[in-house]
This record gives C-alpha cells, structure tokens and sequence, in this order.
C-alpha cells in the first residue's frame, strides 16, 4: 500500500501545523485520488479486493504518480457495497467488483462509469448534516497522517494551550451536547461533577458497547474515526483531571477493535497519547477492553465491573460513577458519538454548536436506518428533524409496495411509532412522549408485514435472555411478560391476562434496578397505545392481521390434536 | 508470538498444563495484564481464540493463575455469552437474530438450517462439521439479514444462500474424507 509515515513526535501545534501542511503537499501531488469504503459491510463484499485490483491497475498502467488509492470510510448507503468514491469528480460508484476497476480508472478525469454510478446528490445524502461523520468516507482511518492533515488534534492541542480545564467543562455546557448513549444526561454537567471529585486517580471510559440489536452507528464512527473518539477522550482527560482512559468495545466488532487499537499506538508513538502529551502537562493512556457478549454490560455500573473482570452485574446508584466509579475512583462515562462530538465543539466553538438542533436537544445524532426500508444504512441529521423526512425523504419509504406501519427507536427499551405521529421530531423529549426512547441510534422501519405483539414479543425475550438477573422485577418480571405475550400470539390470551400484563409493565417499570428492566416494559406499553387492535385481533379472534403468527384469515390457535384441522 | 518458553516458565509460578504452545499465548496476556484478578476476562478471550473454547482444564488454570477462585471464573465464563464451553465444529455459522435482522426474515434462515440438517442454534452437527450460533446485532444491520461463516461476514442472506453456504462445508469435507486414505 502506497502510504507517507511520518515518525516526528509532535510537541506542539507548530509541529502539527507542519505535518498536515507537508501531508497536505504529499496528497496534493497526486491528480487523482480513489477511496475504497473498508467499513464493515463493504469488506463483507470484498471491498478489500476491490481495493487491490485498483492499486494494481493503476501500477500496471504506470499511473502510480498521479494516483492515489485509498482505504475510506463508510458512505453511509451501505446497501450498495462495495462503494468506491472520487472526490475530485463528486462521483460514488456502487456494487464495484474488481472486474470494474479498469473502466473505473480509465474514467479518472474522463467520462464517468455510467453503469456504476450512485445518485450522490439524491436526498439520502443531501438532507444530513454530518458534523461527527463529516469526511464523509473520504479519510484514511488508519492513518494519523491523514487525519492530522484533516484537522486532526488541533482541538486538543488548542485545549491543552489555549483553555483550562474550567474553560473546556464551560464551553462543553454551553454548548449544549447531550449524552449520545441514550439517556441524553447534559455532558458539561456531568463533565463539571468528574472535575470537581476530589481523588488521587480518575478514570474516563469510552463506552463503545453499542448492544442495541439493529444499532450501528457507534461501530461506524469507532472505525471511521478512532483518532477523533481518542482526542475527544483526552480533551475529556484534561478537562476533568484524568491520567487512564478505557475504550469498553463489543467483541462483535473486531474491525473497530482493530482499528482503536492501531490508533491508540499510533497516537502514543507520536506523542498524542500517553505522558506529556504534546509537551504539555497532560499524562493519558488509554487501553482497549473487550465485551464479551452481555448486553447489560452497557449499562454504566455494569459496564465498569466488566473492566474489573468480573460478572456485568449493575450496581444501585448514587453513588454514580462520576463519584464513585472504576475502582471506586471519580469516573467519567460516555458514549463514542458524545467524545467523536466533542472535537468538532471545541474547535468551532460552542456557540457555533449550539445553533444546530432544537432549543433543549442540540447538535446532530447519526441513526441506523435499517428494516423495511428503501435506503438502508448510516445517517446523520440535525435534532429536530422530524421521523417523516427521515423515513421517507432520506431513507426513501417502503420499497415492494408495502405500507409503512412503525418506526421502532430505542433498542429494547424504546418504542414503536405509528404512522400518525411521523411529523413528530426526533429530539430527546419528544420520543420519549411518544413512549419511546432516543437510544443509542437505530432506527428499525416496520411495514405491514410485522406483527406488533411478535415484535413486542421479541423484544421481550431479548430482554429475559439478557436479564443479568440481579433483581427480581426484571429477571422474573420479563420472563413472565414473555409468557404471557407468547400465549397471546398462540391464541391463547384472554382480556383479563392483557390487563394482567399492563399492571405486569407498570411493577417491572418501576421497580427494576437498572434500564434494562426499568425499560424492558417499553416495547409492550408502546405498541399496546398505538396498536391494541393487532393485540385484539388476536385475543378475541384468534387472528394475526399481519400473517405472521399464522397465515391471514386462519386461526393462530394451535390445532390441540394431531388429528383435528 | 514470539515469547521466549522459558522465560515465561519461570515468571508464572503456575505451570501450563501442557506443553501446547498455545498456553504460552495464554500466559503472555496474562502477564501483559500484571496477572491482576482484573485480567480474568482478557485472559478468558485470549484462551478462547487459541483454543477455540474454555474446558476444563483451561479455568482451572486460569483461576489458578491469576488466584481467583474456581467458581468466580465460572462464573464469569457463563455470564458473557461469547465464551463457549463446549467444543465448536470445524466451521462456524452465525445467524444475526438482532431487531433489523428480524424484521428482515433471519427467522426463516434458522428454519432452513433446522429443517435440512436438524441443527438448532447452540449446537454442533454430529459429525463436529459445523456449529450454529445465533447473534444479537453483528452491526451490519443495513445489509440485514446478516450472518458471520468462518468469520467473514456475509449480508443479504436467503435461506438458499446460507444452504449453499453450508452445502460447500459439507462438500468440502467430503471431498476431504475421499482423498485422505489415498
Ligand atoms: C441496559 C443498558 C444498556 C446500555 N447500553 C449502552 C450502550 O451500548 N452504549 C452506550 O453508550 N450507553 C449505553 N447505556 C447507557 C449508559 O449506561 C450510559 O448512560 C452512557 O454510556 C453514558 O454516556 P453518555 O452520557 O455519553 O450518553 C446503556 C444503559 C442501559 C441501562
Ligand atoms: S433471595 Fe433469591 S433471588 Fe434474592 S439473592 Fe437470594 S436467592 Fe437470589
Ligand atoms: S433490571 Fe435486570 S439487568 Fe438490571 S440489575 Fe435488575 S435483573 Fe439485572
Ligand atoms: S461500510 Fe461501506 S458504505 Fe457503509
Ligand atoms: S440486527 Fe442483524 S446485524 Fe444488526
């Protein structure tokens, strides 16, 4: 692979001036630049290969000074991998096999590749605002070179010289960022209690453990910019008096394992992590920990007795991590959105910041798209965008005519929005209205062809399979909320176990120790408001509208002898 | 790896159980970790990559080695549901069962794999072929229904895609069992 490797340490923003000005030039040099997306779903389809064939066609051709091939970032459309952009040209070229690569450079600088082209300019990618995925797939993510040459670790540098840990905390508040974990708890505020713990020892953990089923966005951002995740950890590091920091990922993910794991290496040899960091007061390492397949373990208490190496169980809280956190120590948690949003704060400013959104819910979010849906993949927008022009303007409807029945947000502790609410905005608040939840991100369409109790029902036994157990409420509660929505989808509910089930919601809500089961009931409440006639259909009728608990039109009971109909 | 074997043997108070390499690779994470009781689950996955699952013997060693007691690391070994403790096939089929894969049928690619070679998920064929798993949300949720075969990634699965899949498993080892007494 053709690649500049610089080998300077960088101790000031003098010298990162003059890296990404002589990485600059190096770039500049060459007439053409390819990206190749390596994200997860492109190297599904051999994006890898792809990116071979390239680099090799432009040897064979003698072109290797003129053009450069590089590995990029996901283009958000990840249905139409593997995708392969030319920036200089405004064009995307989709489903590229390494068959293609020839006619794709003998079109550089010529006429385009017509057969290949995706429609860059439609409204999936028109309509986002991409602040935290702003190279839009056109950055090396392994290399610090290019990100350095891209702005990167000006905001740290410019923090650590220009602001003191006070400032950073106050232009974070007034900036007006929310946790992008889910709960959306105001980052300043929770950055301004770390600071003023008194402890020898204090820790920042980058929770990357992204456990909503149908959620990707986090994956997306840690392979695409681990650098960016990495400074925004240290801006935090510095600001609330920090030396450690731990990246918590999934072990599903082993791309951005890899990749946060090169970056943390490259950073510390260059001097941008570990001690003095840019010849300046800061000491900060950061270690990578691997999940190992418990959803409970995003949870924060959960989460930080992983790390300790043991069971995920959460813990009561207060005291709350920022008091008293790994080790016991003053820890500050958050999600990798909320670090990868803090660059771009800090070196645009706050105020900048704050004019993206809504009034209480600033700045933007990136969302899954994924389902019955037309435009399936990775999104950024605006809070305050409304569900309707994400459904339909960005991701483009139902696709095979079917007709749109809910938009489900949240993971397991959200909710199912019906087509009547599609012109409500997607902010904190106004979800959590609706009986849903922002969550970290996914966005999973449902057309006529889902049954609301069968999806009510398997969210329900992802949350009892997932139960850490720990309390009552949740690890029975689920179990037996479980029960009963399989009974209903069998035919074999009754009116009164239905109310039996609400009051079942209302106890789980309440009194569970944790989200988990504190939000488990979620999926149930919200499509018993929006959809009790699908609930219905199947208690007194004994049908499934939808044909998924059994054909339209039969009965969903189960025949009680082998030989009755 | 390029640990030196005595090296280790000395440092480690506890002796590896056998003289498989792999342990080495066991005991360096280990070590890269102080050997604090805090290591217990890197430790767990690095045994899981080198051997594949966690029997036996490995948590008993583990446990020895970072001075955790047995059942803790029990403990911790059934709680994550990526430790394995039974022994896997020789290939390895995950099914995305997570919400957008859900929604998208992996149902149906379940049915297929239980109908045509009776295997359900947790299980391995009788002949150690393959195993099947299921997964919560591989994070390819935008070409759903996903799967994982042999560790790469495969989206837009149908039923007949993950029998083909399979099929080339079972054929290939066929073909491997013809050729071997020869
Ligand atoms: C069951 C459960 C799962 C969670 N999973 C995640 C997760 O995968 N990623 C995440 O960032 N936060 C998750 N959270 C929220 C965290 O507890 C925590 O609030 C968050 O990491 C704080 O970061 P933020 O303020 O930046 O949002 C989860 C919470 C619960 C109750
Ligand atoms: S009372 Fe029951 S559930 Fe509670 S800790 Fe004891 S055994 Fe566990
Ligand atoms: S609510 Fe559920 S996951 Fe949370 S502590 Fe209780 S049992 Fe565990
Ligand atoms: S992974 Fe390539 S476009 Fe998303
Ligand atoms: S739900 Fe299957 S990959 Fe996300």
């Amino acid at each position: 692979m053709i690649d500049r490797k610089i080998t300077q340490q960088i101790s000031s923003a003098e010298d990162l001036a003059k890296v990404a000005a002589e990485q600059l030039e190096w770039q500049a040099q060459y007439q053409h630049r390819v990206f190749v997306c390596m994200g997860t779903a492109c190297q599904s389809v051999q994006s890898g290969a792809v990116l071979a064939a390239l680099q090799t066609e432009i040897k064979n051709k003698g072109r290797e000074n003129e053009c450069l091939v590089s590995p990029g970032g996901c283009q958000g459309n990840c249905a139409s991998a593997p995708l392969v952009s030319v920036p200089e040209q405004d064009l995307l070229y989709q489903t590229v096999q390494p068959a293609d690569v020839e006619e794709i450079v003998d079109a550089l600088a010529g006429k385009p590749v017509s057969r290949l082209l995706c429609d860059n300019k439609g409204d999936f990618f028109s309509k986002q605002n991409r602040v935290v995925t702003n190279h839009r797939g056109l950055l090396n993510p392994e290399s610090i070179e290019d990100y350095i040459a891209a702005g990167g670790f000006r905001a740290l540098l410019k923090a650590l010289a220009e602001f003191s840990p006070d400032n950073v905390v106050q232009e974070l508040q007034k900036s007006g960022l929310r946790g992008r974990g889910g709960a959306g708890y105001p980052t300043g505020l929770k950055w301004s209690t770390v600071a003023k713990a008194r402890a020898e020892q204090k820790y920042v953990i980058c929770n990357a453990d992204e456990g909503d089923p149908g959620a990707f966005m986090n994956r997306s951002v840690l392979e695409d910019y681990p650098f960016r995740v990495l400074e925004g950890m240290a801006i935090a590091a510095y600001a609330v008096g920090a030396s450690k920091g731990y990246v918590y990922v999934r072990a599903e993910y082993p791309l951005a394992v890899e990749r946060v794991t090169k970056a943390i290496r490259s950073a510390e040899k260059h001097g941008l992590l570990g001690n003095k960091i840019g010849s300046m007061s800061l000491d900060f390492h950061v270690e990578i920990r691997l999940g190992a397949g418990a959803f409970v373990c995003g949870e924060e208490t959960a989460l930080i007795s992983s790390i300790e190496g043991g069971k995920g169980l959460p813990c009561p809280r207060p005291p709350y991590p920022a008091e008293s956190g790994l080790w016991g120590m003053p820890t500050l948690i958050n999600n990798v959105e909320t670090f990868a949003n803090v660059v771009p704060i800090i070196t645009n400013g706050a105020e900048w910041y704050a004019t993206i959104g809504t009034p209480r819910s600033k700045g933007t979010k990136t969302f899954a798209l994924s389902g019955r849906i037309i435009n399936t993949g990775l999104v950024e927008v605006p809070l305050g965008t409304s569900l309707r022009q994400m459904i339909f303007d960005i991701g483009g409807g139902v696709p095979d005519g079917h007709k749109f029945k809910a938009v489900q947000t949240g993971g397991p502790a959200g909710g199912c929005i019906p087509e009547e609410h599609l012109d409500a905005t997607i902010d904190y608040e106004t979800l959590m209205e609706l009986g849903s939840f922002m969550g970290s991100g996914g966005m999973i369409v449902m057309d006529d062809s889902s049954c609301m109790v069968d999806v009510a029902k398997f969210f329900m036994q992802f949350c009892a399979a997932e139960s850490c157990g720990k309390c009552v409420p949740c690890r029975v509660g689920t179990a037996h909320m479980h029960d009963m929505l399989d009974r209903i989808t069998k035919g074999e509910g009754t009116m009164e176990e239905l109310g039996q089930l609400e009051s079942l919601c209302d106890v789980v809500k309440f009194t569970s120790l944790c989200g988990l089961g504190q939000g488990a009931p979620n999926p149930v409440l919200s499509t018993l408001r929006f959809f009790k006639s699908e609930y219905l259909a199947h208690i007194v009728e004994h049908t499934c509208p939808a044909g998924v608990c059994a054909p339209i039109g039969q009965d969903i009971r189960r025949p009680t002898c082998a030989l009755s109909p | 790896m390029s640990v030196k074997t005595r090296a280790i043997r000395k440092i480690d108070a506890v002796k590896v159980p056998s003289d498989d390499k792999r342990w080495l690779i066991v005991a360096a994470a280990m070590r890269k970790h102080g050997s604090a009781q805090s290591a217990l689950i890197e430790t767990l996955h690095s045994v899981q990559s080198s051997f594949g699952y966690l029997d036996d013997i490995a948590l008993a060693f583990v446990a020895h080695s970072l001075r955790i007691p047995l059942s803790k690391v029990y403990g911790v070994a059934t709680f994550y549901s990526h430790f394995r403790l039974k022994p896997q096939g020789k290939h390895n089929c995950v099914i995305c069962m997570g919400t957008a894969c859900y929604i998208k049928g992996s149902v149906k690619l379940l049915q297929k794999v239980d109908q045509k070679y009776g295997l359900k998920v947790g299980n391995t064929t009788s002949d150690n072929q393959f195993s099947l798993l299921e997964a919560r949300c591989l994070g390819a949720c935008g070409i759903a229904p996903a799967g994982i075969f042999d560790g790469r990634v495969l989206g837009n699965l149908s039923p007949a895609l993950v029998e083909s899949q399979l099929d080339s498993w079972l054929k290939e080892s066929t073909a491997n069992e013809t050729k071997s007494p020869s």
